[in-house]
């Protein structure tokens, strides 16, 4: 609100070499790259660690199961574990998470059940959780909306006087929207407790970055609207945890919004019925393939003795349970009921839907009674 | 005309002339002072009270954290609305003039009308949409739309227009009380005549159509502005001998089938009167409704006497495109009577 609104010392363009904790070749990285932000410790490393390989086994599983058409579609997020991983794992449980349709990962680290999570992707129904509960908003399809909820809900905190801060994951694609502009001016002029973390992973479907922007880089976009805006290594866990756990902080400290771009690429298919090949080089996924979040977060670990072999076998079990799970409960039978259809709509009734309902309920017992017959 | 209004919820409280600006902002005052989740805003709606006044001294009243002034930004608005919903909000936000709105359209179609539905009725939109809206004001151009049909044409939302200032504060309090997105149509060329009336006031529910004069040869159907009109043509037909009912429809979304159907039954012959264009407009679907639903009770077709197909036009034009009194009557001059 204006009221409150505390103009301190405006944002400067943010560094473009990306802030990096923890290099490719899984070393920690020279002083002058970390930005002065916090190294994680050792147990929230190991957690990262641990909730990277299991997300990535449960990515691989989704893709899978979509190519045997068992899921009616899946957009991959190999690649993007640091950025989907470290970010969420920076948020508290009472802050809230506003995801796209490529966050599916994420949503493990905020305690929703893989099952809960299919629905949207099988077919059965648009959100298979609660998001209260979770303090998860639905996965949004349509780009850069969510982040203005993420904005509202940030701003109703900040009314309630909650400890409370918003998360809303953008892509780099959804950069050119509107309403990316509408969420980032909302929520610098309103000082709401957000943090936009902007996953560029370079490709809008087929269109490279250089045909979407103009600017020097994606995070430099914060300073016009008076944010502070960081561009970090988004193939670093540690770097994307750090910076985002300090931006969280200083938002729900009243310090405002920030924007976080994190340069990372997306190494799978746009979704299962995308052919990437009509767009990019083999070579530059190669290369990228070579900086990989999970192997270099590994190096890191392994060189410093953090992690050992009964840590490698017990995640290693704990990936394939989810991802067995995950068969299981895709390959599942499920009933859906269609008359439920008609249920959330409205939370008052209407008699014109009550109508619709009951034409339906007659269509399906006639259906069933003419089953039966041929029985 | 003002037979409806119940009388006032306070015993000893005068009645005064009240205009429907002044009802809808005694509504969003109350609802501000009776629920704390209750907020306000929009462009313009704090200090100055909003173009139309609706929001005066509110901001002053309850402070900018209740009421405020937000970036000039539709989507922007409706989105964070979204958001403050999701947690425990109840806002009520003003998109200033109907044709402003279109740059919301993706935020209340994709998302506030559909939320409910995406997550299994978890998440509520307690989200009023405030739309000033429709012509006979002089504006210029995206000033006077009518847009209730891409509205009406979106299940999940709930969309009336009040006709009077007692409609306008009862409703207006059940909106910001639904636990269903509304989108609250105000007709702008109605915002200043005024009523004898005292305020708190409660009408008939807002999901319903109300008979606002009896009569037995033809319905009239109309809403927001066009009440006014449809009671001018029933006066001046009444003059020829013609006995007409009028319809104040009040909720467009849902339809209030059995109040119209009785009426139509009743007389056997019904028009629609919006400002609106024709072509797919809201009209069309009244008119196919009254016709599945009452076929054999229609003695003939029902019609439709509504704005042209065309962008609405410049103020010193308007009134060639505004269905009026006598319109009205050449259209039911077109039935054969005698049939």
């Amino acid at each position: 609100m204006s009221v409150d609104f505390r103009r301190g010392d405006l944002p400067t363009l943010p560094d473009s070499a990306p802030v990096t904790l923890i290099d490719d070749e899984g070393h920690r990285a020279a002083d002058a790259r970390d930005g002065g932000f916090d190294f994680p410790g050792a147990d929230e490393l190991k957690s990262l660690y641990r909730k990277m390989v299991v997300a990535r086994r449960f990515d691989v599983q989704v893709t899978t199961l979509t190519r045997q058409g068992r899921m009616a579609t899946y957009p991959s997020a190999l690649g993007q574990e640091a950025c989907e991983i470290g970010a969420t794992a920076a948020l508290r449980a009472a802050d809230w998470l506003f995801p796209t349709y490529r966050d599916t990962i994420a949503l493990l680290t905020r305690g929703i059940d893989p099952v809960d999570i299919f629905p949207s992707f099988r077919g059965d129904w648009h959100c298979g959780y609660d998001p209260s509960a979770h303090r998860t908003a639905p996965q949004a399809t349509p780009l850069a909306t969510q982040a203005l909820h993420a904005v509202g809900a940030a701003t109703a905190a900040k009314l309630k006087h909650d400890d409370v801060a918003t998360l809303a994951f953008l892509g780099d694609g959804a950069s050119s929207e509107g309403e990316t502009h509408e969420a980032f001016n909302f929520a610098a002029v309103w000082q709401a407790p957000t943090v936009f973390m902007l996953q560029n992973n370079q490709f809008a479907i087929s269109v490279p970055l250089a045909k979407q922007s103009h600017a020097r880089m994606l995070a430099d976009k914060a300073v016009g609207y008076g944010m502070p805006g960081y561009r970090v290594d988004g193939n670093d866990v540690a770097a994307v945890y750090a910076v985002v756990k300090s931006a969280l902080g200083r938002a729900r400290a009243g310090g405002g919004p920030t924007l976080v771009e994190g340069l990372t690429y997306r190494i799978e298919a746009h979704t299962n019925s995308d052919d990437p090949s009509r767009y990019r080089d083999d070579a530059d996924v190669a290369t990228w393939k070579t900086r990989d979040p999970i192997e270099r977060l590994e190096k890191y670990l392994l060189s410093t003795g953090l992690l050992g072999e009964d840590d490698r076998r017990s995640i290693a079990a704990e990936a394939e349970d989810l991802a067995a799970r995950t068969r299981d409960a895709v390959s599942a039978e499920t009933t859906l009921d269609p008359l439920e259809m008609f249920d959330h709509v409205y939370a008052a009734e209407r008699p014109e839907m009550r109508r619709q309902r009951d034409f339906l309920a007659a269509e399906l017992a006639r259906s069933d009674e003419a089953t039966g017959a041929n029985a | 005309m003002s037979a409806h209004i119940d009388a006032p919820a306070e015993p000893g409280v005068a009645a005064t002339p009240t205009s429907m600006q002044a009802a809808l902002n005694a509504a969003l005052r109350d609802a501000l002072t009776e629920d704390p989740s209750v907020v306000v805003y929009g462009e313009d709606v704090g200090p100055l009270g909003g173009v139309f006044r609706v929001t005066d001294g509110l901001a002053g009243e309850f402070g900018q954290e209740r009421v405020w002034d937000s970036p000039l930004a539709e989507a922007g608005i409706v989105g964070t609305a979204i958001g403050m919903a999701m947690y425990g909000m109840r806002p009520v936000v003003e998109m200033q003039f109907d044709a402003f709105s279109y740059p919301a359209f993706q935020q209340v179609v994709s998302h506030l009308a559909k939320m409910r539905n995406r997550t299994k009725g978890a998440v509520s939109m307690p989200v009023v949409v405030r739309i000033p809206y429709a012509g006979g004001v002089g504006g210029v151009e995206h000033h006077s739309d009518s847009s209730e049909a891409y509205w009406t044409h979106t299940p999940g939302l709930t969309v009336v227009t009040p006709s009077t200032p007692s409609d306008a504060y009862s409703m207006l309090r059940e909106a910001i009380a639904s636990d269903d997105p509304v989108i609250f149509l105000e007709p702008k060329s109605r915002y200043w005549p005024k009523e004898e009336l005292a305020l708190p006031v409660r009408t008939e529910p807002m999901c319903t159509a109300r008979v606002v004069r009896e009569g037995a040869d033809v319905t009239l159907l109309a809403y927001g502005a066009t009440v006014k009109t449809a009671l001018e043509a029933a006066e001046l037909g009444g003059q020829e001998g013609l006995d007409v009912e009028v319809i104040d429809l009040r909720s467009l979304s849902p339809f209030d089938d059995e109040t119209v159907d009785k009426s139509v039954r009743k007389t056997s012959r019904a028009a629609v009167v919006h400002e609106a264009s024709k072509f797919v407009g809201y009209g069309a679907e009244v008119a196919a409704r009254v016709t599945e639903r009452n076929f054999y009770y229609l003695a003939a077709p029902v019609l439709r006497v509504t704005g042209f197909d065309i962008p609405y036009p410049s103020p010193k034009l308007e009134e060639f495109h505004l269905p009026t009194a006598e319109r009205i009557l050449d259209a039911l001059d077109t039935w054969d009577w005698e049939a």
